[in-house]
């Protein structure tokens, strides 16, 4: 059974729509994530699974039960900011308890569940501090902790690790996915962030100006992007116009000026019909940039010039020109990057490449 | 040069202290004054007395506007502070229509000049056929403390993120709860400067409380008032003493204890 349904959800603030028609099952136990670019509804979601805004249209249920007209402190819901939120004039410890005193859990049981929450968070020891005597990533642990010490249905977390700086955020991500797996909540999380997203979900849903572009396991939105927003939002991609020349049994051809006639694996462009206009989709990482020389068995080949490099340490971003085309590549280099002005053979697999069919929006 | 600019800050220095002489040394002189032994309120001093103010504890009158003024100024505090919180509240966490009309309606009696509200809420009273009371001499009191509480408590209520509140709602907590278990605690140090400025603007005031004070009830600053028209009596400076520790000191300790607690907990 699925612990959060949206049936057919819409939300509207006066004339404009922040999310359209939108329905969703997160199964128990799973950790969905919405992921989007600001502005994309995704928070507008998780506020109206909250009970913080009233959907214009449609249901809303958790673990069930129909909760559209269930204030948001009956849901028992654990919620997590991006800026902790935490109550600066009661101790950590104080903190965690609250949700308990609300819950009719005897004073001589808050304690040890207030310990053990302290302890899944790695943090025993501080309940007698204040918030602000804690750096951001303790004050994000005792936040976790005060959201899931009342064993929540579900636990809702609102880009709660976008506030802390960059190490300290890839530590919380692996923790913050320890945790929900140790006590198996069903987990919302929002985020703007692809990295994040992909790291840490069973599922992952795109979404952009209040639309679900995709629904689907990290692998699958990343290697099978079904439109050009995700394939763009989630790392870089090239976007090519091609024509395809109709599905031929387990592939699909693919032309495009410039290029070798492509055969496209028919599991990489499922919504290709038949001939007609397409868009090629690469991702930059799968282009392979080297001097001219023969290629691999298997592998398509183009000639390109580097325009431009953009070093990065460990990997450089070539920007390309293979006859009309503009290419980006990110490569993993030894020593130094190809030096702009290059002619260079870009190489990549049939099972590399996506075909999407022209965008059609209503 | 070096001489030459010397000689400016000296210039600015000596000024200061002139300025600073202007504003206090009247006061000073009072207090001065008021611990004077002799039987004029004036120099030269004869010797170091108390006589004044145990003159003023004697002083059946004085007493009673000291009471007056207390009982005055305290429940214009408590009806202020809470009426302000709830408009600040409404005003900050609730979308009401005619917000900004509101608040300039609200925050108004502090740019009217005092007379003309006094006259104001006199005139209509009478329009009203309505007697005057120690009632209205509150609500009057009232009209004029409260934008200082809901300036206070606004700004303050403005700093405190709504998803404290948030939270403290999906952990189980009623609207009702949230507020008195978060929004309140956090709003308390704004809550208690707004009141201390009731109470010491109402303790002060003598233009409104002139106008609407019923017969036979005087308030401290009246009272000095309908003093002076008969002689400058010491008692008066006594009294003036015993206004400026009122006035000056609470503020101060109210500023302390607030500052005390902020640090305690990090406010």
């Amino acid at each position: 059974m699925s612990a959060v349904t949206l049936t057919d959800i819409v939300k509207r603030f006066g004339t404009f729509t922040a999310v359209h028609r939108m329905s969703l099952e997160i199964p128990q136990g799973s950790f969905v994530t919405l992921l989007g670019p600001s502005g994309c509804g995704k928070t507008t979601t998780l506020r109206m699974i909250a009970g913080l805004l009233d959907p214009t249209e449609g249901d809303i249920s958790i673990g069930g039960r129909r909760v559209n007209d269930l204030p948001i402190h009956r849901r028992n819901l654990g919620l997590v900011f991006q800026n902790y939120a935490l109550f600066p004039h009661k101790t950590v410890a104080d903190n965690v308890a609250f949700g308990l005193r609300y819950r009719d859990v005897p004073k001589s049981e808050i304690e040890g569940r207030v310990a053990k929450a302290l302890e899944l968070v790695q943090l025993p020891n501080l309940g007698a501090r204040y918030p602000k005597e804690l750096s951001g990533g303790q004050q994000q642990r005792v936040a976790l902790a005060r959201a899931i010490v009342i064993e929540p249905d579900v636990l809702l977390l609102d880009e709660p690790l976008s506030a802390l700086d960059a190490n300290l955020r890839e530590d919380m991500r692996v923790e913050l996915k320890n945790i929900q797996q140790r006590i198996g909540v069903t987990t919302v999380f929002v985020t703007h962030d692809q990295t994040e997203a992909l790291a840490m979900s069973d599922r992952i849903i795109v979404m952009s100006e209040g639309r679900v572009e995709q629904m689907g396991a990290p692998e699958e939105v990343y290697n099978t992007p079904a439109s050009e927003f995700v394939a763009n939002f989630l790392g870089a991609s090239n976007v090519l116009a091609a024509e395809s020349t109709g599905v031929n049994g387990d592939e699909v051809g693919l032309t495009l000026p410039d290029f070798p006639t492509l055969a496209i694996p028919r599991d990489r462009a499922p919504r290709i019909a038949g001939a007609g206009p397409a868009k090629l989709v690469i991702r930059a990482e799968k282009l392979q940039v080297r001097p001219p020389g023969p290629v691999s068995n298997g592998a398509y080949s183009i000639d390109a010039k580097v325009e431009a490099v953009d070093y990065q340490g460990q990997s450089a971003r070539y920007f390309l020109r293979a006859g009309q085309h503009q290419l980006q590549a990110i490569n993993m280099i030894d020593e130094r990057p190809l030096p702009a002005g290059a002619d260079v053979s870009v190489s990549f697999r049939a099972k590399d490449c996506a075909a999407l069919p022209p965008e059609t929006r209503e | 040069m070096a001489g030459n600019r010397n000689w400016g800050w000296s210039l600015i220095r000596a000024y200061t202290v002139l300025v600073y002489l202007f504003m206090f040394l009247p006061v000073a002189v009072v207090v001065l004054l008021s611990f004077n032994a002799s039987q004029f309120g004036s120099f030269p001093m004869t010797g170091f007395s108390l006589r004044w103010f145990q003159a003023l504890w004697e002083n059946d009158a004085v007493v009673r506007a000291f009471r007056t003024s207390i009982v005055l100024g305290l429940m214009t505090a408590i009806v202020s502070t809470t009426l302000g919180v709830l408009a600040a509240l409404a005003l900050v966490r609730y979308k009401v229509p005619g917000r900004d009309m509101i608040t300039t309606l609200l925050i108004a009696p502090i740019l009217v000049p005092e007379v003309v509200l006094a006259v104001a809420l006199l005139l209509f009273l009478n329009f009203l056929n309505i007697n005057k009371s120690f009632f209205l001499l509150l609500m009057g009191h009232v009209i004029f403390t409260l934008p200082f509480v809901i300036l206070v408590v606004q700004a303050r209520l403005v700093s405190i993120r709504r998803d404290v509140e948030e939270a403290a709602m999906s952990l189980g907590a009623t609207p009702r709860q949230t507020f008195f278990a978060v929004t309140l605690p956090l709003l308390m140090p704004a809550v208690a400067a707004g009141a201390l400025f009731a109470f010491t603007i109402s303790f002060d005031d003598i233009t409104g409380t002139l106008f609407w004070k019923p017969g036979g009830v005087e308030t401290v600053p009246t009272q000095i008032f309908s003093m002076l028209r008969n002689s400058i009596s010491p008692e008066i400076n006594a009294l003036g003493t015993v206004m400026i520790v009122m006035t000056v000191g609470l503020p101060l300790v109210g500023a302390g204890i607030a500052r005390y607690l902020g640090n305690r907990r990090g406010g």
